[in-house]
Order: C-alpha cells, then sequence, then structure tokens
C-alpha cells in the first residue's frame, strides 16, 4: 500500500508517494530527484548518505521516509545559495582540494555544516571527532579538516546561517 | 616550488619569463601552469552535489539488473530453474553463465572469469544469474524466486592447502596443483654472494587481505540500440579501453559497435581496475530486453566480488658485506590468488621486480607461486605487487641495521641508488632524488635523535619505497601507443582536450588542464577537458600504474607541437617576424627579440581558423620498451619485461606512535614522508594524494582484513565490522615534496600517486618495534597481537 505523504526538503514540499519501509535515502535520490546524496554502504556505516533533519546530521540510508514528514531535511542541494554561489563550506572544501574522487564529500560538507552549527570555534579534536562518522578513502582526512578550520573562520566572522 | 629569482639571467623579457632554448632545467620560472596548486577543475560541481555517479544516472525505459549470488565457496551447479521469476511479474528476463560463456580478464593469456559462473562456483557470493525488472524490488524478489542446486566441494582458503590438497580437489581444470603460475628469476650468483657475507638474515612474513573501500560500489547502466546495434555503456570503471576490450569479446560484437563512458568515478584504488560483471550483466540485459538496464552493486557485493590485494607469504633473505652494502637478496613468495587469475602473472612478477629497486642490489634470485584458493580473486590495489615485498625487505632491513650496530637510516642511505641506476634485470632509472627523500624525512622529523631514546610505549620507524610511472608494456600483445590525444582549438569552442583517460577521482583532469595550458601557453582554467570515453576520446589504457600524468603529459606535449607552429606561422605572417622567433606565453604570442611586436593568442586562432578552419593537434605516447634480461650473462628472464617504467618515483616515510600497553591499541601520531614526484603538476593534488596513500595503508596495516568463515562465507562484508580509518586515526601529517625534476620525462614528472603507500607498511611496523621491542611479521598488527606479545 503506498501512501502519500510531504517531504520538506531545501525549503520545499515534495508531495510522495512511498511505502511505509522505504528509505529516506531512495525517496530523496529516486522519488524526489536530488541525487547529490549517495548510497555508500546502506548500512549506517559510511556517512555519504547524511542529510540534515532539523539541523541535525542524520544517516539517511537508515531513516524512514515515512519518519521525516513535518521536519526540515536539508540536502546538499540546500547549501548553494542564491545565485548559484557556494556555500562558505564548500568554497573551503574545493580551495583546500578537500575533494577527490567526490562521493563521501555531499555527506561530508553536511557533517561539516552540523558541527559549525552547534560549535562555530571548534578545535581540531573536535571537528575530528564530529566527522568521524563520515568516510573518506581518498583524501586522508587532513585536507578536510583545514577545510571545516577555514570555514569556521570565516564563520566566526560572517556569522553564516 | 622556489620564489622566482627577477634577477635569473635567464628572464629576459619584462614579464620575467625565460627564452626559448634556455634549458628548462635551469630556469625556476619555466612554467606559469604547471606546478601550481590550483583547485580542481570538477571541485565545484562535487561539492554542490550535482556531479553524476553512474548511479545517479536516469534513462527513459530504464530497468533495473540484480545478480543472484552463490551461498557456496566452492560447488558444482547441478540445476538453475529460473522458471518460477520469470513467471513474476514485472520480471523481464533473466541470465544464466551459459548464455554469455566467453571467458574474460584484464590479462588475456590467463582469462579465465564468466560474467556468471558456469558448472561451478569457485567463491563465496559468485554471480550464478541475474535478472532485469521494472524496479529494483521486483529484480529482488525474482531472485529469490530462483533456485539453484548446488553439489559442494572442499573449500580451499589457504594457498598452502590448496597446493596440498590438488590431488584431491582442483579449482581450475587447467591448473595443476591449484598453481597459477610459478615462476623464477635469477640474476647472478646469489648463493655465492651470500658466502661472502659478513651478515645474512632470514625472515618470514605474512600479509593480509584488504581491500579497496572505494565509497561508490560498482555501478553500471548499458543502453543497447537493437536498430544499429550499438551498445552503449557508462560504467564506474578505471580502464575504460579494457573493459571496452574484454565487453567486445564476451558479447561477441566489434569493439566499434560499443562506446565506453566514464561518468564521475568515486573511488577505485584498482578495485576498478578489471572489468566487473556488473557491466557484463548490464550489457547483456540490455541487449536482451532491448532497453537500458542498470546494475548498481550493494556494498556486500562489493566485498564479495573485490578483487583486493593479494595476502603474501614470503621468505626473504638478505646479505650484506662487512661495511653494509648489499651482496645478495633472495626471495620467495606464495601469494594467495583467490578464485580466478584477473591480473594474472602480473603481480607475480611486480612482486618479483621489487628486489631491485631502490637499493642497489648485485645479485638477486626470486622463486613465486600464485595459488588459486576459493577466495574473491585478488588483484590491483593501490601499489599493485609493490606493498608486500617493500614491507619485508624494509623491515629486514631495519633488523640488519640492529645487527650492524649502525642505523637504518645510514643502511639505507648506503644502499640507495642514484639517477641512471640500471638494475640486475636491465630496468633503468633515468633519475633519482631517493637519499634527498631519505634525508629530508629524517631530518624533519628528528629519527637520528629519537630512534632508541623514546620511552617504553613510543617509537619512531622509517622506511622508504618507490613505484613506477607507467608500465612498459600493454597486457595484451601489441605495441601501439598507451596514450593518444586530441586538442582542438577554435574560436567556438576554445581550447579542448579530448581523451579517454580515466578521472576516478585523482584529479588528472585538473592536471591536464594545466599541462596543456602550459604547452598552449594560454591559463588551465581556459581548457575543457573530454576524457574518459572511448567514442569522443582518443585512446588511452586507463588509471592504473600510476600513469597518467606522465603518459598523458607526453602525449600532450607532442599535440601542442602542431598547434603552436601553425599558430606561430600564422602570428609569423601578422607580425613580420620569423615564426621561429614567437614565444607563445600568457595568451600572447611574440617576438623573443623584439617584445613590442606582440599578438594575442585568440587574434592568432581567429585568423587561423578562420582560413583554415578548426585548429586540431594530435599526440601520443608510447613508453621506451627495455627488455628485463639478465644483464650479466644477457639473457632473457621470463616475466622480467614486468617492473619496467619510463621512471619512478621515489618517497620515505617516518611513523612516530604510541603503543597503550594496556589495551594493545597503536596510534599513529605522526608522519613525516619527502616524496621525489619529479615536477609536482599541482602541488596540493599530490599533498592530496601523499596523505591518502598514507592513510590508505594505515588502514591496512592496523585494523583492514577481510575475514571468512571455514566455507568461504564473508563475516565482515561491510564497513562496520571492515574497519577502516576514520578522522580519529589520522595523525599529524608532515608531508614534503623534494626538489626534482625528471630530464626524460615531460615537465619533468613523475608519479605520485602509488609511491606513497610503499613505505607506510614498513615505516609503521618498525615504529612498533621502536616503541615495544617486538618485530612482527604477520598483519594486521592487531591490539590482540601487540598484547600476546607483551606478554611473551
Amino acid at each position: 500500500m503506498k501512501k502519500l505523504i510531504e517531504l520538506d526538503i531545501n525549503g520545499r514540499i515534495y508531495e510522495v508517494a512511498i511505502d511505509a519501509r522505504d528509505l529516506l535515502i531512495d525517496v530523496i535520490r529516486n522519488k524526489v530527484g536530488l541525487t547529490g546524496s549517495k548510497k555508500g554502504c546502506g548500512d549506517g556505516d559510511c556517512g555519504a548518505c547524511t542529510v540534515l533533519i532539523d539541523g541535525k546530521p542524520e544517516l539517511s540510508c537508515i531513516k524512514l521516509a515515512i519518519a521525516s514528514q513535518g521536519k526540515k531535511i536539508t540536502t546538499i542541494e540546500g547549501l548553494v545559495k542564491e545565485g548559484g554561489q557556494l556555500h562558505p563550506i564548500q568554497q573551503a572544501y574545493v580551495d583546500h582540494g578537500a575533494v577527490q574522487c567526490g562521493f563521501c564529500t555531499p555527506g561530508m560538507i553536511l557533517s561539516s555544516k552540523a558541527l559549525l552549527d552547534r560549535n562555530p570555534n571548534p578545535t581540531k579534536h573536535y571537528i575530528k571527532h564530529e566527522l568521524s562518522g563520515n568516510i573518506c578513502r581518498c583524501t586522508g582526512y587532513k585536507r578536510i579538516i583545514e577545510a571545516v578550520e577555514a570555514a569556521a573562520k570565516v564563520w566566526s566572522k560572517e556569522g553564516v546561517q | 616550488m622556489e620564489k622566482k629569482d627577477l634577477k635569473s639571467k635567464w628572464n629576459l623579457t619584462p614579464e620575467g619569463w625565460n627564452l626559448e632554448g634556455v634549458p628548462a632545467c635551469q630556469d625556476e620560472n619555466r612554467y606559469t601552469q604547471v606546478g601550481r596548486s590550483v583547485p580542481r577543475i570538477d571541485g565545484p560541481i562535487k561539492v554542490k552535489g550535482e556531479a553524476i555517479y553512474t548511479g545517479d544516472m536516469t534513462l527513459p525505459g530504464m530497468v533495473y539488473g540484480k545478480i543472484k549470488r552463490s551461498t557456496y565457496a566452492h560447488a558444482i551447479i547441478k540445476n538453475i530453474d529460473c522458471s518460477k521469476a520469470l513467471e513474476l511479474p514485472g520480471v523481464l528476463a533473466v541470465l544464466t553463465g551459459d548464455e554469455a560463456p566467453n571467458k574474460w580478464g584484464i590479462v588475456p593469456q590467463a582469462a579465465n572469469e564468466t560474467v556468471l559462473a558456469v558448472g561451478k562456483v569457485r567463491f563465496y557470493g559468485e554471480g550464478v544469474a541475474a535478472v532485469a525488472a521494472l524496479d529494483e524490488e521486483t529484480a529482488e524478489a525474482a531472485l529469490e524466486l530462483i533456485e539453484v542446486e548446488y553439489e559442494p566441494l572442499p573449500v580451499l582458503l589457504d594457498p598452502f592447502e590448496s597446493m596440498e590438497r590438488s590431488q584431491e580437489v582442483l579449482i581450475h581444470e587447467d591448473s595443476k596443483g591449484n598453481i597459477m603460475h610459478a615462476g623464477e628469476q635469477v640474476y647472478g650468483d646469489v648463493d655465492k654472494a651470500f658466502a661472502g657475507c659478513e651478515y645474512v638474515l632470514e625472515r618470514e612474513f605474512h600479509t593480509n587481505y584488504p581491500q579497496h573501500g572505494f565509497l561508490e560500489p560498482h555501478s553500471a547502466l548499458a543502453s543497447y540500440d537493437a536498430q544499429n546495434g550499438q551498445l552503449h555503456l557508462w560504467a564506474s570503471s578505471q580502464i575504460p579501453h579494457y573493459l571496452h576490450r574484454q565487453m567486445s569479446i564476451v558479447l561477441e560484437i566489434p569493439m566499434n559497435k560499443i562506446r565506453v563512458t566514464l561518468p564521475t568515478i568515486g573511488g577505485g584504488f584498482g578495485g576498478k581496475g578489471e572489468a566487473a560483471p556488473s557491466e557484463f550483466v548490464a550489457c547483456l540485459l540490455s541487449r536482451k530486453v532491448g532497453r537500458p538496464v542498470k546494475v548498481v552493486y550493494d556494498r556486500q557485493e562489493v566485498f564479495y566480488t573485490n578483487k583486493g590485494r593479494h595476502p603474501c607469504h614470503m621468505k626473504v633473505k638478505m646479505g650484506l658485506d662487512k661495511d653494509g652494502y648489499i651482496q645478495a637478496v633472495d626471495f620467495d613468495n606464495t601469494l594467495d590468488k583467490g578464485a580466478y587469475s584477473g591480473w594474472g602473472i602480473v603481480v607475480l612478477f611486480y612482486t618479483a621486480s621489487m628486489i631491485h629497486l631502490p637499493y642497489k642490489v648485485p645479485n638477486a634470485r626470486f622463486r613465486g607461486r600464485s595459488v588459486y584458493t576459493n577466495k574473491p580473486s585478488t588483484g590491483a590495489m593501490r601499489g599493485l605487487g609493490g606493498v608486500q615485498p617493500r614491507w619485508a625487505l624494509e623491515c629486514l632491513m631495519d633488523e640488519m641495521a640492529e645487527m650492524m650496530g649502525i642505523s637504518p637510516y645510514e643502511l639505507k642511505l648506503k644502499n640507495a641508488i642514484e639517477s641512471g641506476h640500471t638494475c640486475i634485470n636491465n630496468m633503468f632509472v633515468p633519475h633519482s632524488e631517493f637519499k634527498k627523500c631519505l634525508e629530508t624525512a629524517v631530518k624533519k622529523s628528528g629519527f637520528l635523535e629519537k630512534q632508541g631514546k623514546l620511552p617504553f610505549g613510543k617509537g619512531i620507524g622509517m622506511a622508504g619505497g618507490y613505484y613506477i610511472t607507467g608500465t612498459a608494456y600493454t597486457l595484451y600483445q601489441n605495441y601501439k601507443p598507451h596514450t593518444t590525444v586530441m586538442i582542438r582549438v577554435d574560436t567556438e569552442g576554445g581550447v579542448t582536450l579530448l581523451c579517454a583517460a580515466a578521472e576516478i577521482g585523482q584529479g588528472c583532469n585538473t592536471v591536464m588542464a594545466q599541462m596543456v595550458a602550459e604547452e598552449l601557453g594560454i591559463h588551465y582554467e581556459d581548457v575543457h577537458v573530454q576524457s574518459g570515453d572511448t567514442e569522443i576520446g582518443a585512446f588511452d589504457l586507463g588509471s592504473f600504474a600510476s600513469r597518467l600524468t606522465y603518459a598523458a603529459g607526453a602525449a600532450i606535449k607532442m599535440a601542442c607541437v602542431e598547434i603552436n607552429q601553425r599558430l606561430k606561422e600564422t602570428a609569423a605572417g601578422m607580425l613580420g617576424v620569423r615564426a621561429d622567433q614567437l614565444v607563445i606565453k600568457n595568451h600572447e604570442i611574440y617576438s623573443m627579440y623584439e617584445i613590442k611586436k606582440r599578438i594575442s593568442w585568440e587574434k592568432a586562432v581567429e585568423a587561423y581558423t578562420s582560413i583554415k578552419g578548426t585548429l586540431v593537434g594530435m599526440g601520443n605516447f608510447s613508453p621506451p620498451r627495455r627488455k628485463g634480461i639478465d644483464i650479466i650473462s644477457g639473457n632473457r628472464v621470463q616475466g622480467a619485461n614486468i617492473g619496467h617504467s619510463p621512471t619512478f618515483g621515489f618517497s620515505s616515510q617516518v611513523h612516530e606512535v604510541e603503543v597503550d600497553v594496556e589495551t594493545g591499541r597503536i596510534y599513529v601520531k605522526k608522519v613525516t614522508e619527502a616524496g621525489d614526484c619529479g615536477t609536482p603538476v599541482n602541488p596540493m593534488s599530490v599533498d592530496g594524494q601523499v596523505e591518502g596513500s598514507i592513510m590508505f595503508n594505515i588502514g591496512a596495516c592496523l585494523y583492514e582484513d577481510q575475514k571468512l568463515d571455514v566455507n568461504g562465507k564473508h563475516l565482515n562484508p561491510n564497513f562496520h565490522d571492515y574497519k577502516t580509518p576514520t578522522t580519529m586515526e589520522m595523525p599529524e601529517m608532515d608531508t614534503n615534496i623534494v626538489e626534482s625534476y625528471d630530464h626524460s620525462a615531460p615537465f619533468g614528472v613523475k608519479e605520485t600517486g602509488e609511491g606513497a603507500v610503499q613505505p607506510t607498511f614498513p615505516a609503521l611496523t618498525n615504529a612498533i618495534y621502536d616503541a615495544i621491542g617486538v618485530r612482527f611479521y604477520n598483519l594486521p598488527i592487531t591490539p590482540e597481537m601487540v598484547l600476546r606479545a607483551l606478554k611473551d
């Protein structure tokens, strides 16, 4: 039995027909068509599927779509500012060489945003701790941490939302 | 890169650029685009989530393919009944192995894998059937309805057991003793050399079974056009050409009817360096149902079918004379091949070639065998064939330095090769800054002050390493150029590089844009890169063997000669000067003698194309093809062509660790690295490769190991139980690019993608020894092993 539900993704309401067992990642990718969120493991281990739900990083591959109704979901596509400008975190990732294959990047960036939302002046250890749920096999993490540190500087200066 | 010296006599133009005819090696400012840490050209779309990976694609009418997998590691297939699956509404087709029996494999002499198992399965999770259905759920349900009857066979999981029990059971009928291949390479007189040695040491080393862990699972989307017989495959592959070729063999359609396109690729590390059943199944099903078919593996399937690193069981013996110079190395290696041959003899003989560098070895003997077992086939994984022997040799040298009472640094520096070295197997090293790598890493880390002097539980260790920069030969008998590129210049498209290089995340598209821009005298942002397509692009072997920067660089240089010549001739006419006196830099063409005579590059392009039309330059690259011979006797040696390369990259690492003696946990605190990658085309990218390499092999040294139960079933086929390093395991990393320029290489470049993984295992193992006084000869070095060793 399909059920019609509403999902608030990146500030837009999507009406989608889903099964009760449908996972949020599959609905976002296949029904809504936002393919920026990635499915790396399907078990909630790698973090590539990370989205923000009411500002908190959540693993959309182990979350039911039906349980995400009435909440504000932010995917990587929702981070770009008006006019296609990069969010300061996105810009920092590009400038610091924190992107290689890019498959972990959307999830990593959303985890970075969540940690900076909570703590705009993070220590290196705090950043490492908060990003430890996102696996990256390419970069060795060094440049990702540097990018978050750089973004934090912009953050505390400009108070980015 | 050094800051430019404006007083240099070579900087004769107002802009401070060099003039043509100045030897490049004498001019530090020779490059404007190469040597710059520019951001990746695909960075913005990747951070926006707009990069399209294969799994993100949808085509009109597209359906989904899934593969039914074996629940036995070794069994005869008695019967496969697909009738119930076919009756399920929404199921369009079922495929079994006998419908596509042609064998595939990246090395044609050893090709012995079929798309789906035919007659027998040889590892747990091997594909036995596939379905195409309207949606994924239906496809999954259909798999459940396929009934397979098996007759189990003894499961052989250990190469020694496999050889021992080969009388009883053969994994492949045509491979006696369950040995895929056994080989021997002897150079000089090893036994005589050992007899004259002052120090001789022999040890056994056993490596583990890690896999790549690229985050994007294997994905393929195939669209077969029944009307014109044309097949288009989008795939997450490192090797569009070899995939193209094997697809043609398996589907029995000519290569010119197949087009392979690489969308964005989510990492490979060698794991996408062979064709994958997902790709064949997508194509076969698409041909069968006449609609596009997408096959995306889940993580478990990636583990089941992964072609990870060969576990190696190595006996290594080394002899030094009284002064510490290496006289002989004797190396015996038993490789665990897994179920199918894949890269065949290539990995076996790569391990053999690793004896010869980066130290001078006058006498060497290798005996090795690659043995079939009922595990997923092993194959290429970052630093193919190098990581295991490097670990053994560098650890052995550490131990021998202790025997001699000298620092391992002294021993390694003493034996390190230099530019122009010819190995005893005729491998030629045109350029090496290996000594500089050793010096830099040791000096910057304070190794000599710390080693042996840190408190118990803290330790420091070092190691050197090297890797090839591309191969000398193709994997099938052929002498064609390894890379061909085409550069198109006109007023509409600007500058476009068309090639078939595989951007798998390493950043080759950016590096190629920089090299094109350098050569054409424009900016890297001006270059459009069309890569990874066998139809749009020209020929390229793919991303493996750390070959791309060198190979593409050489081809690009060649392609630009024609373009620059035509533009100079055009500009010469417009300026009234001789073409051979013109210089092209920074979007301008000007006379090197009358610098006021100048014209914008775009004007020259416009003038040329308005008469002659689009300007096209072609370039290709063929590597030097030295033969693997014993340089003393002159005799050919089997497998000794493997390991030759146009040039070699070198590096050294120093690891500092802390061992928690209560829990046995090992914390890598700091890694100091120095690498000789020739000219770093994009230093930021080089650092990214090196940092990634270090973490990659810290993981394989301490945590990563695929575990199977006695029946060959996976115990950890997911990222939950198969532990890869996270940010919390990241040490402080100090990576250094040593000054280096290889005169024989385009732009002076060498590899960096795989060299930096080589010293990680031994540097870390040696550091653990320094911390707790225990030498480990098995990987991964787990807390249990540490605790047990401390107890003993």
